[in-house]
């Protein structure tokens, strides 16, 4: 599952996911349907949008046997919203629960399903890691960074308040550029301060609001996903 | 508007003079860096912490599933030790029991503890128009008191003060220039309010638990002010939201285990109150009257939503001091009575839904609150609940239409791809970089601190069939 985000603005997520779970022997598959899996329209409170994308989610990975997401945030929804989204359709609430059990955030199915930690990845540099906030939800907090730590060549700097959201939250960066400006500022001064090459993390959500922040500072440290980190070599 | 000083319903506002505040940003700071560190060290101390915290919410869960049964109970209880149970329906009856009660008892000096309850039914202004003078005897709402202000925390109501602003503020009230260091501060907090404990004749206090089962109030406090305010005076009224009951004693030590660890990462608060009706014969300490006053004010209405969860809530602050939000703007900015996460519950069900359009929405939804809260609150999602409600109240046809085209475009993939052509075409051809500097409409706001990325000259999508061959 490449979510929308990373289909039209960060593809090159998407590309290094499927190299990496194929240098690691896994089939890779994309059902063209896909399109998004209706977490805005439940976000703001639309649930009965988020139900039709769900359905046609639910839909589009029927025949996949086992679902990855380089996305904390589309992986909550799928896993934790949906069985909540047809808690009372008897047709639908099972399909949900099926598709939640066979979702999983790329670092939950490297290190927790394909047991890997070390993937044969090299990055000559150092870098520092934000957590994205579904992460919290789906209790993943150690998965990204032992599978960071194992990349050969890294130097690896703890971010100060690395747990705290970057301030993007979707329509609250539009509803409230003020409060969540201040967020990114914060987030993109304790990032500088590390002085590292690049900054990871597992969503495009927030890469796209830390990216920004650090672009508009010009500042030379540059935001990569979990999984571009993880697919060079 | 003086945000400070009184309750409002504008947000956007309040929060951008806030953030521009940097007096208000280092206090907020400071003490939320120190209270979010103490609630992760005191779960961690804990061996057993998530299953307690699961425990507690189910003991809460059990006692709202038969609220109406414990509450009886805890009324027989509290009759049974000598004690005034009165229930208050609306805020404007529990004032009028309050001021009743110091009447008939010609009280005239109140002394209070620190309690948001009473601060949720605006008691002080009704005991005052009775020509009761009130005193809050806690030092920060002793300060904002005097400041002329509201709570900006649960329980840390002045945390919007620095020591220099807190000096400022009891020398003009006291008429002498006070130094700013903290001692001497507290020193002169000590000497004036043992002077209205001496007088006071009504201690009003609020209630952290009250057990069905033996009718005890139990108070958690840091600074020894709630014993006096409970011993003391000879009249003592408690004020309790519904939700605090507790069903037996021996439930008691899993929230106490948990409140002070929550809420500063203490392992108890400095003092446990535990107050087992009026004075009996023999005692030397202890009012002669007690009265417990249960405040509904909303609360059974909230009881068969799915906003049920709110009222396991027992007021420790930890999500406040988790939120990124409430870090950046603090409690003034929320408008109502409880700030911060919980807050944007409590003050659109008890106050309004309509009239709070802002605060469901003023959550990036990151579940840090979720993550800090001792009885784990799904907060995040009743967040999104509330906004869901937000359209029955005030439905906005205009956003409801675009996010129902969205979606149905959403379901169509042949016009997901137009879409994303489209996208690109319109975006691209400004973008420096991959990135773009200035958005259009709504975007124009996002775009003032950072910029936002341009869409990929290639879709995955379309990279997916070039990595097919």
């Amino acid at each position: 599952m490449i979510t929308c985000l990373a289909d039209g603005f960060f593809p090159d997520v998407g590309v290094a996911t499927v190299k990496l779970l194929r240098r690691l022997g896994v089939t890779v598959d994309f059902p063209e349907s896909q399109t998004c899996c209706g977490q805005p329209h439940f976000n703001s409170g639309f649930h009965d949008d988020a139900r039709d994308l769900a359905k046609h989610t639910i839909a589009a990975f029927a025949k996949s046997p086992l679902i990855v997401t380089p996305s904390g945030s589309c992986a909550a929804m799928v896993k934790l919203e949906y069985p909540e989204l047809f808690h009372d359709d008897e047709t639908w609430h099972p399909r949900a629960m099926a598709l939640a059990n066979r979702t999983h955030e790329l670092s939950d199915f490297l290190v927790n399903v394909m047991k890997v930690e070390e993937v044969g990845a090299r990055f000559d540099g150092s870098v520092t890691y934000h957590m994205a906030c579904h992460l919290r939800g789906l209790g993943l907090f150690q998965e990204p960074i032992r599978l960071i730590q194992n990349v050969r060549g890294l130097r690896f700097v703890p971010l100060e308040r690395y747990d705290e959201c970057c301030g993007f939250g979707g329509s609250f960066s539009v509803r409230y550029p003020a409060i969540s400006g201040a967020m990114v500022t914060d987030k993109a001064a304790f990032i500088e301060k590390t002085g590292v090459d690049a900054v990871v993390a597992t969503d495009a959500g927030c890469l796209m609001n830390i990216g920004g922040c650090l672009n508009r500072k010009a500042s030379r440290v540059r935001i990569l996903h979990l999984a571009e980190l993880l697919a060079q070599t | 508007m003086n945000y400070a000083q009184h309750e409002h319903h504008e947000f956007v506002e309040a929060s951008t003079e806030a953030l521009a505040d940097a007096t208000l940003q280092t206090a907020l700071v400071r003490l939320t860096d120190t209270l979010l560190a103490g609630n992760r060290r005191g779960y961690a101390a804990l061996a057993d912490s998530s299953e307690l915290r699961d425990h507690a919410k189910a003991i809460k869960e059990h006692t709202l599933s038969h609220l109406d049964q414990y509450l009886e109970q805890l009324e027989a209880s509290v009759h049974r030790l000598g004690g005034k149970v009165h229930w208050a329906a609306t805020a404007e009856d529990a004032r009028r029991i309050v001021v009743d009660i110091a009447k008939k008892a010609n009280c005239k000096h109140a002394v209070k503890s620190k309690s948001m309850t009473s601060e949720e039914i605006h008691l002080n202004p009704a005991l005052e128009n009775a020509g009761i003078e009130v005193t809050e005897t806690d030092f920060g709402e002793f300060i904002i008191q005097v400041a002329g202000e509201r709570p900006s925390h649960l329980v840390a109501p002045a945390v919007h003060h620095t020591r220099e602003s807190v000096a400022r503020v009891l020398s003009k009230h006291l008429g002498e220039d006070l130094p700013d260091d903290p001692k001497s501060l507290a020193m002169v907090g000590r000497r004036v309010l043992r002077e209205k404990f001496r007088r006071a004749d009504l201690g009003i206090t609020g209630a952290n638990f009250a057990v069905a089962e033996t009718g005890t109030v139990v108070l958690v406090t840091n600074e020894g002010n709630g014993r006096i305010t409970t011993t003391a005076p000879r009249v003592h009224v408690a004020i309790m939201g519904i939700e605090k009951v507790i069903p037996r004693f021996r439930d008691l030590p899993v929230f106490l285990k948990l409140l002070a660890r929550a809420a500063t990462g203490q392992t108890l608060s400095v003092y446990t109150t535990m107050i087992t009706g009026p004075r009996k014969t023999g005692e030397l300490d202890g009012p002669d009257e007690f009265h417990l006053v249960l405040l509904d004010n909303g609360r059974t209405n909230i009881l068969a939503t799915p906003f049920r969860e709110s009222l396991q809530c027992i007021r420790c602050g930890a999500c406040l001091n988790a939120c990124p939000v409430y870090r950046r703007i603090g409690g003034h900015a929320y408008g109502g009575v409880y700030s911060g996460p919980i807050g944007s519950i409590l003050t659109p069900l008890y106050d309004s839904v309509p009239l709070n359009p802002h605060l469901p929405h003023a959550s990036s939804l990151c579940g840090a609150c979720q993550a800090a809260c001792p009885v784990k609150i799904n907060i995040p999602h009743m967040l999104i609940g509330l906004r869901e409600l937000q359209h029955e109240y005030k439905p906005s046809r205009w956003e409801e239409w675009a996010y129902h085209l969205w979606s149905w475009a959403l379901c169509q993939p042949w016009l997901y791809r137009w879409g994303m052509w489209a996208a690109r075409l319109l975006m691209r051809w400004q973008a420096v970089d991959g990135w773009l500097s200035h958005l259009p409409g709504p975007g124009s706001e996002w775009t003032q601190v950072r910029d936002f990325p341009a869409p990929a000259a290639k879709s995955f999508r379309d990279l997916w069939k070039e990595m097919q061959t």
